[in-house]
């Protein structure tokens, strides 16, 4: 399997997104997930969000999806030093969930001829078809993606998240369900992607091969950022902490 | 993109995957074959009671067909989250209300015209003299049942009792299209046959206004 690099069709494109949360909080009925989160997550930065579950990692990337409104704060993200409206982020997000996103009951490639037509970019079929060779589909462009395994539906989830060529990356436990060899080659295109200067931020748990391209770790807990590597730190002290907490409340249980 | 392409798009998907799998249409066919089957050994009528009581029977059995078919239009969303894919696209967030409405129409229309013969010879009434207005009336109250069945669907899909809520809301806003489809439909089966310009009125406005509705809010019903 092959890396998407900046100038694939499936690559990110040059120049990330900048994003600013100011005083986030997003409350579910009485429970508050996020509680005042401030950052500054600059251009090209490739940040890893860990915390146990529940401690606010998977909405913070909703909101920075434009999937949830916060409750209270705002979120501003710009290109350059432009600040850019919703409509305009919109095109230059990739979102790679704990679900797959795709639809079952279409092959590979209808799936992300779907998607392409959605995201309105030109000759949608070869773009879809482009899109699969990176991620090792391309073989399998016309099975119903039912027939997939775990490992494979990620790798689709994957390559329908780079098919507008995003500015922004999110990813919430993209190592999920990949074998080694898949963890592996999904490091390799962080790497690619981070190299092209596209923005990354992912929610991940214990140590694989997707934290190597990692410039900054931020830990949540409670809704609240506890610990933040900051963008000139060192993220692997954030990490080895998150995952030695990790161990130690997997043995205690 | 514009809300026309993003809508046909949504509805072109929809009916690739209902026409791939025809879990639903198959399913729903047969289950109002056999209502109307059913009521009609029931009832036994004859062509003068088939005229009263027949619109009726028909429009129970549309709903029936409404309420097994427009529940699974957001839960089939939720299996691999693919609602938080098409909300992530730049597109209107309405087209993909309207993209669900239009295929679930069309499903709807497609179960009508099936079940319209079957309940044409089982309750001896000639449905080919009135067949224009009754189209008519069928695609007015179908627009009304697609609309406000999509509409809830998509609230009912975030509940906890799902499947327990979607008729419990829909039942009570659907009582006035039901009504006004089963009264414009006797009118043009009665002898002589009477298209109401008062129902028709009532059924295009319901329809404006749910359809006006599901465009001003169609953002914050497919939020979480």
């Amino acid at each position: 399997m092959a890396t998407p690099h900046a100038s694939s069709p499936n690559g990110g494109s040059n120049g990330g997104l900048r994003i600013n949360f100011s005083g986030i909080e997003k409350r579910y009925g009485m429970r508050m997930a996020l509680r005042g989160v401030s950052l500054e997550i600059g251009a090209g930065e490739c940040v890893a969000l860990v915390g146990h579950n529940g401690s606010g990692k998977t909405t913070l990337l909703k909101i920075t999806a434009l999937l949830a409104r916060p409750s209270r704060g705002q979120l501003t993200f710009f290109s350059g030093s432009t600040a850019l409206s919703a409509a305009a982020v919109k095109h230059r997000i990739g979102m790679v969930a704990h679900h797959t996103l795709v639809y079952d009951e279409l092959t590979a490639a209808e799936n992300l001829v779907f998607f392409a037509k959605l995201f309105d970019l030109p000759d949608p079929v070869a773009r879809a078809r482009q899109s699969l060779e990176p991620v090792g589909l391309a073989r399998r462009a016309d099975d119903l993606v039912r027939t997939f395994s775990r490992g494979m539906r990620q790798r689709l989830a994957i390559a329908r998240a780079l098919l507008a060529s995003p500015q922004l990356l999110l990813f919430d436990e993209p190592a999920a369900g990949l074998d080694p060899e898949g963890q592996q080659w999904l490091g390799a295109t962080l790497a690619s992607l981070h190299a092209a200067g596209c923005t990354i931020v992912m929610s991940t748990h214990g140590r694989n091969e997707t934290q190597a391209s990692v410039t900054r770790a931020i830990r949540l807990e409670g809704g609240e950022v506890t610990h933040d590597s900051g963008a000139n730190g060192d993220p692997y002290g954030v990490l080895a902490m998150a995952a030695v907490r990790e161990t130690a409340e997997g043995d205690a249980r | 993109m514009s809300l026309v392409r993003s809508t046909t798009t949504i509805l072109a998907k929809e009916l690739r995957t209902e026409f791939r799998s025809r879990e639903l249409l198959g399913t729903t066919v047969v289950f109002v074959l056999i209502v109307i089957v059913l009521f009609s050994f029931t009832f036994n009528p004859t062509s003068s009671e088939s005229r009263h009581f027949g619109p009726g029977l028909l429009w129970l059995a549309f709903l029936f067909a409404g309420s097994l078919m427009l529940q699974p239009s957001f839960l089939r969303e939720q299996t691999n989250d693919t609602l938080a894919a098409l909300r992530l696209a730049p597109i209107d967030p309405f087209s993909i209300l309207a993209g669900k409405m239009a295929a679930n129409f069309l499903f709807l229309l497609l179960v009508e015209l099936i079940l319209l013969p079957v309940f044409a010879v089982l309750y001896n009434i000639a449905i080919l003299p009135v067949l224009a207005p009754l189209v008519l009336i069928l695609a007015l109250g179908t627009i009304g049942l697609a609309t406000t069945g999509t509409v809830f669907s998509a609230v009912a899909a975030q509940a906890r009792l799902r499947e327990l809520l979607l008729p419990l809301l829909l039942l009570p806003v659907l009582a006035p299209v039901l009504i006004a489809s089963t009264e414009a439909t006797a009118g043009i089966l009665r002898d002589p046959s009477e298209l109401s310009l008062v129902w028709l009125t009532f059924l295009t406005s319901f329809d404006v206004v749910f359809l006006t509705a599901a465009w001003l809010f169609g953002e914050y019903l497919l939020e979480e």
